[in-house]
């Protein structure tokens, strides 16, 4: 393989990581409150549609993300209200968000199923993008990968370095102990999932306004699942959580390395490699059961109601 | 003023109203959502519900989409009784499809007695392998059983595909990706004529009297509750959890395996690479829906089945996306979810003033 | 400071609080001055805990006024009671064990404090050197003692500069010596003008630091005291009323053979921050209550795992019981031969919360009740229901839920659920932690028939009063060490708590002789 080759390759891979990027991103901040939502697949493909919408009818690129968030957001509100105001089972409130947004997107795009857009257009940035192969790696994508790399920053100084970081890791620890020195945990927790849902909106938008960019039916493939692992494998870290996207990016396009080193094998076996790495990389993060542990935010998953402090 | 009060006993009429009440408003909804899309909620509502029960082939047809899903249901209940999260109904039906309809193809040319019940095992075993390697996984390295079953979902998938483009794919079928088509001695009997009702659906609700009887008159059954209920409790009094997760994991890739190879071996009568229209993720609705209980199981897979039904329907006649199918699944989760707010919660209607 | 003394710090009139099935506080007033020390007083259940939440804004009441520094006000939130002045310290601490202590403080202040501060952890060491509390500002929770937590929590408050102090059982958890250090802490924080309201059902405590006291039972205010003018006795017939039974001593037993034993046990814990076991030898002994005290997270639950067989991993030999090495067995092989297990949280371990007694019953005695796989739940039902009448269980019948019964019962409904299988060894920790004193009688009692009868029973506990009660020999826990074990009547209370303050632990073999040498 020459240098060409691997530079397009590792291009493609930060492209392709870019939408596992920012969903894990969403939701890593919603798990560090004590809350999983397993319904990433669902707010994904709603963002992913309602943006190709907003986009397509509007001609406007920048509201269609706008619109995607907001849709990723609204959908993540139904499941806030679920499980913060009722009490409902996490893991069963998160499925039935993904069983509903699968659905829904499906609904609301038929009619739009194979219509194409003009996406973002590449932005090569001065300078950065002329350092030999690191520019065209980083520097020559379009204006979200740029974004995604800013929101990475701005949450790695908002968690470590902030009070608002210190505020949700108490909440994500101990929502009784929180609760009892005067956090809003339920607040916290609101907008911790709402962010999650916004982060899920862009991302479905980068798949349907830049990565394809069309609307297809089901057309996240597990993305929001594999976020899911992502953020397993990064240790609730952000900036671990950077590097896995991309790891899982290069993963989702190995056929690509394969081709290229001349290898023929069917694209339906080499179609399961993410999903394959997947469980690899979680047998081997979880292997060491004490170290998730002492890693995972302690309330992860587990129902809190204020009412039961008596 | 309407204020929110804990029940100091969790309320058994809301157990069972619970999720009655949430079909009620996911059909208010389904009707809203129509009106909204300028079809008539009424007709909408006839074609969904009424339709698929109105004559003796619609309702044959809607038993043969149950006898899938309540399979899976059954064996999904008892995962979520005992705190396992399988989401790999899904991918252990199509393993078991795809397991089985290698034998069956194996199987083609012979007239053998045999043929049947040992295609239908290599779809139970292929299932139960399908839930195996997640398991394993679970309780040798700890990793997420959520996440590995839904990867598994995506692998069979892809594996399915493969194997109808390849290895499987039917000689003389111009290209297409399909296998060939299974002969007499190993499709499942129909049970009457002019119907496509098949053997599948007696497995089903067979599946769901012995997941209830586990459930309630064994010992096993009762570690089972206690184990999803407390999992301190069950360690507190010694109750063998891998055992047990076994047990309820294997349980439930036979069925969900059978539910796929029955699938191939009755109505398709061949390997497809559309086996399944997400019979395992529907079968989470339904084991919900059931409360989590076989019998209460087998009540929902017929609803279930009927949305199904009025789904394909609605696409025919109205011209409804099929997608509302799935749609009102989630939908449906949903209501019943806020409903059963209401088993340990209630309403109170008072004019006391605070303060 | 003397000119304020006419106004009150905190006046309470007529809190009234109800919860779904229980009026937690029934018209509760209270009056408490800058610089007094006032004591909550009550069983568990009489409705301190939600008295003082009130107060810190944790629980809004239903009626009932709240006036402070002779102004009315409502305190809608923790962060409006600190704003007030008010600082509290939780029976379980409202701590992160991942954040450091300064970041803890830092949690609890408002931007507004946190300007005026300036530099916290400078403040955290200053505030730290005034008042004896020797607390490292950077040091993480977790790796801090039970102890040196308490003293974080209440420099929380320090640094807020309080007003009112509540401190819920804070000595619950200390070691005799540390209840000296605290004491000695909040001595200066009164002779400053802080106020300070005082939870406990420590009675000889009570007398010995507090100006005034005040009694709840069943929520309602029943009487008022100044301490040092009654004695323990007359202000426990004030808690319980007339039900109030005196245990005298009960007779000592000694143990026969040894049929259970620990030895060298060394394992690391496998909760993250949890205590590693060193080196633990132990002997029980039929027919003998062996005790086992220590402040809480010294190593009791990982002591418990390994015994009861929840945690398998320590090598075979370490454990045995009859001769037999059952170390590699878990918790339901033990319990075939002839193992009872009392754990001590009853709701969520003991029981399951949404199951019934019956099936409650089934959890931990299958014997007898199972045939060919199948379960026999009329013979169950049957048996939970003679249990009940044995036991004298409130409850509305063998279908009730347990979640559903009092603490008292349901420790009672286990107790009995263990005893019933005729343990040979009965393991049994903090059986009577948040029980009323009618229901600790008859757990007492239950437990000293079963060693009569020749039953080994091991007791952990948090209670000292109790394990002198009941213990015939006795032991410490600190820091995962286990001290030399003793006979009750050679010890006392000063010697077990310097055992789980740690005073044996480098010189155990010096301890070892002396006891010999007493015996």
């Amino acid at each position: 393989m020459d240098s060409d080759l691997i530079v397009q390759i590792l291009f493609a891979a930060v492209k392709t990581g870019t939408p596992l990027l920012f969903i894990a991103l969403g939701e890593v901040i919603c798990e560090k409150s004590g809350i999983l939502n397993l319904g990433q697949e669902g707010m994904m493909l709603m963002g992913a549609v309602v943006g190709f919408l907003a986009a397509y009818s509007t001609g406007n690129m920048g509201f269609g993300v706008l619109a995607a968030m907001l849709m990723g957001s609204i959908m993540s509100l139904i499941f806030a209200v679920l499980v913060l105001q009722l009490g409902a089972n996490q893991v069963a409130t998160g499925l039935a968000l993904t069983i509903f947004g699968t659905g829904l997107s499906a609904f609301v795009g038929a009619g739009f199923v194979g219509q194409t857009i003009q996406g973002f257009p590449p932005i090569a940035i001065p300078f950065l993008s002329d350092i030999p192969y690191i520019g065209r790696i980083l520097f020559s994508h379009d204006i979200l990968v740029y974004f995604s790399f800013g929101m990475t920053a701005v949450l790695f100084y908002v968690v470590n370095k902030t009070r608002i970081g210190l505020t949700l890791k108490a909440v994500g620890e101990n929502p009784n102990a929180a609760n009892a020195i005067g956090i809003p945990v339920l607040k916290v927790r609101y907008l911790a999932i709402m962010f999650g849902g916004a982060m899920a909106g862009i991302s479905g938008a980068y798949m349907s306004l830049v990565y394809t960019p069309m609307w297809v039916e089901n057309m996240t493939a597990g993305r929001g699942w594999i976020a899911l692992a992502l953020v397993v494998f990064a240790s609730w870290r952000i900036g671990r959580i950077m590097l896995g996207a991309y790891l899982f990016g290069l993963a989702s396009i190995m056929h690509l390395v394969l081709q290229g080193m001349g290898w023929s094998i069917s694209p339906n076996l080499l179609a399961m490699l993410p999903y394959v790495a997947t469980v690899i990389v979680m047998v081997i993060i979880s292997a060491d059961h004490f170290k998730e542990k002492l890693l995972a935010p302690r309330s992860l998953g587990k129902p809190f109601d204020p009412r039961n402090m008596a | 003023m309407i204020r929110i009060q804990a029940r100091t006993e969790p309320s058994s009429l809301m157990k069972v109203a619970s999720p009655l009440l949430a079909i009620l408003l996911t059909l208010i909804f389904g009707s809203i959502l129509f009106s909204a899309i300028g079809k008539s909620p009424l007709q909408a509502l006839q074609v969904l519900l009424i339709a698929p029960l109105a004559d003796t082939y619609n309702i044959g047809e809607m038993f043969v989409k149950m006898g899938p899903l309540l399979l899976c249901a059954v064996g999904l209940s008892l995962c979520y009784r005992a705190n396992m999260w399988n989401i790999g109904a899904e991918g252990q039906l199509l393993a078991g499809a795809l397991g089985g309809s290698a034998m069956a193809l194996y199987f083609i040319d012979s007239d053998s007695a045999i043929a049947l019940p040992v295609t239908l095992l290599a779809g139970i075993a292929s299932g139960m392998i399908w839930a195996a390697v997640p398991t394993f996984l679970k309780l040798r390295f700890n990793s997420n059983l959520i996440l590995t079953t839904i990867m598994f979902n995506y692998i069979a998938l892809y594996l399915l595909i493969w194997a109808v483009h390849g290895p499987l794919r039917d000689p003389q079928g111009f290209g297409f990706p399909e296998s060939a088509m299974f002969t007499q001695a190993t499709l499942l009997p129909t049970l009457f004529e002019s119907s496509r009702i098949h053997l599948g659906i007696v497995f089903a609700i067979l599946s769901g009297i012995i997941g209830w009887f586990i459930l309630s008159k064994t010992h096993l059954g009762f570690q089972i509750r206690v184990f999803g209920a407390d999992e301190p409790a069950a360690r507190y009094a010694g109750f063998n959890s891998k055992k047990l997760s076994w047990l309820v994991m294997l349980f439930a890739g036979a069925l969900a395996g059978l539910a796929g190879v029955s699938e191939t071996t009755g109505p398709i009568g061949q390997l497809v690479p559309n086996v399944s229209p997400g019979y395992g993720y529907s079968a989470i609705i339904v084991a919900y829906l059931g409360r989590l209980h076989p019998i209460g199981a087998i009540i929902a897979a017929i609803f279930m089945a009927v949305i199904y039904m009025g789904g394909d329907l609605a696409q025919i006649e109205m011209g409804i996306p099929v997608a509302v199918v799935s749609m009102f699944q989630g939908v449906l989760l949903f209501f019943l979810l806020a409903c059963d707010f209401f088993i340990n919660n209630r309403l109170s209607f008072s004019n006391q003033a605070t303060n | 400071m003397k000119t304020h003394n006419s106004i009150s710090r905190l006046e309470l009139a007529n809190i009234t609080k109800q919860y779904p099935g229980c009026l937690a506080n029934d018209n509760v007033s209270l009056i408490l001055m800058p610089g007094e020390i006032h004591a909550l007083l009550g069983e568990n259940g009489a409705g301190k805990s939600t008295l003082v939440k009130t107060i810190y804004g944790v629980v809004a009441p239903d009626k009932g006024d709240i006036i402070w520094d002779g102004k009315e006000v409502s305190i809608k939130s923790p962060s409006m009671a600190r704003d007030l002045g008010i600082g509290m310290v939780f029976q379980h601490f409202s701590l992160f064990e991942t954040l450091t202590v300064s970041e803890n403080i830092e949690l609890c202040l408002s931007k507004h404090q946190l300007n005026k501060i300036g530099d916290l952890a400078a403040r955290i060491t200053q505030l730290s050197t005034e008042y004896g509390l020797n607390v490292d500002p950077s040091r993480y929770i977790h790796s801090l003692s039970i102890g040196e937590r308490q003293r974080v929590e209440i420099m929380r408050c320090l640094v807020q500069s309080v007003k009112l102090l509540i401190l819920d059982e804070p000595t619950s958890v200390l070691t005799p010596q540390e209840v000296a250090g605290l004491f000695d802490v909040l001595r200066t924080l009164s002779k400053e003008g802080c106020s300070i309201l005082f939870i406990s059902h420590k009675l000889h405590e009570v007398t010995e630091i507090c100006h005034k006291a005040t009694i709840l039972r069943g929520g309602k205010v029943v009487d008022t005291c100044i301490p040092n003018e009654e004695t323990p006795a007359t202000i426990a017939k004030m808690m319980v009323g007339d039900l109030a039974e005196q245990e005298a001593g009960y007779t000592k037993a000694e143990g026969k053979t040894v049929v259970f034993s620990v030895n060298n046990l060394s394992l690391p814990s496998k909760q993250p921050f949890g205590t590693t076991l060193k080196n633990i030898n132990l002997d029980l002994k039929a027919g003998e209550i062996l005790g086992i005290a220590g402040v809480a997270g010294n190593g009791q639950d990982e002591l418990m795992a390994i015994i009861s067989g929840e945690d398998t991993r320590n090598v075979k030999q370490t454990i045995s019981l009859n001769n037999l090495d059952i170390g590699h067995l878990h918790a339901g092989e033990r319990r075939k031969l002839g193992m009872a297990y009392v754990p001590e949280e009853r709701l969520g371990r003991g029981a399951v919360p949404d199951m019934s007694l019956t099936e409650n019953t089934l959890l931990t005695h299958s014997e007898g009740f199972i045939k060919n796989g199948l379960v026999q739940w009329q013979s169950i039902k049957d048996y939970t229901k003679d249990l009940i009448t044995k036991y004298k269980i409130k409850c509305h019948g063998e279908f009730s839920e347990a979640k559903s019964l009092s603490g008292g019962n349901l420790q009672k409904f286990i107790m009995g659920r263990e005893i019933g299988q005729n343990p040979k060894i009965l393991i049994c920790a903090h059986p009577t932690w948040g029980v009323d004193v009618g229901a600790a009688l008859a757990i007492h009692q239950a437990l000293l028939q079963l060693r009569d009868k020749g039953a080994a029973i091991l007791l952990i506990s948090e209670d000292i009063d109790e394990l002198f009660l009941l213990a015939d020999r006795m032991a410490a826990v600190c820091n995962g060490h286990l001290s030399p074990l003793v006979k009750t009547e050679h010890t006392n209370i000063d010697q077990i708590g310097q055992w789980m303050a740690g005073t044996f632990i480098n010189n155990t073999s010096a301890h070892t002789q002396e006891q010999e040498a007493k015996a």
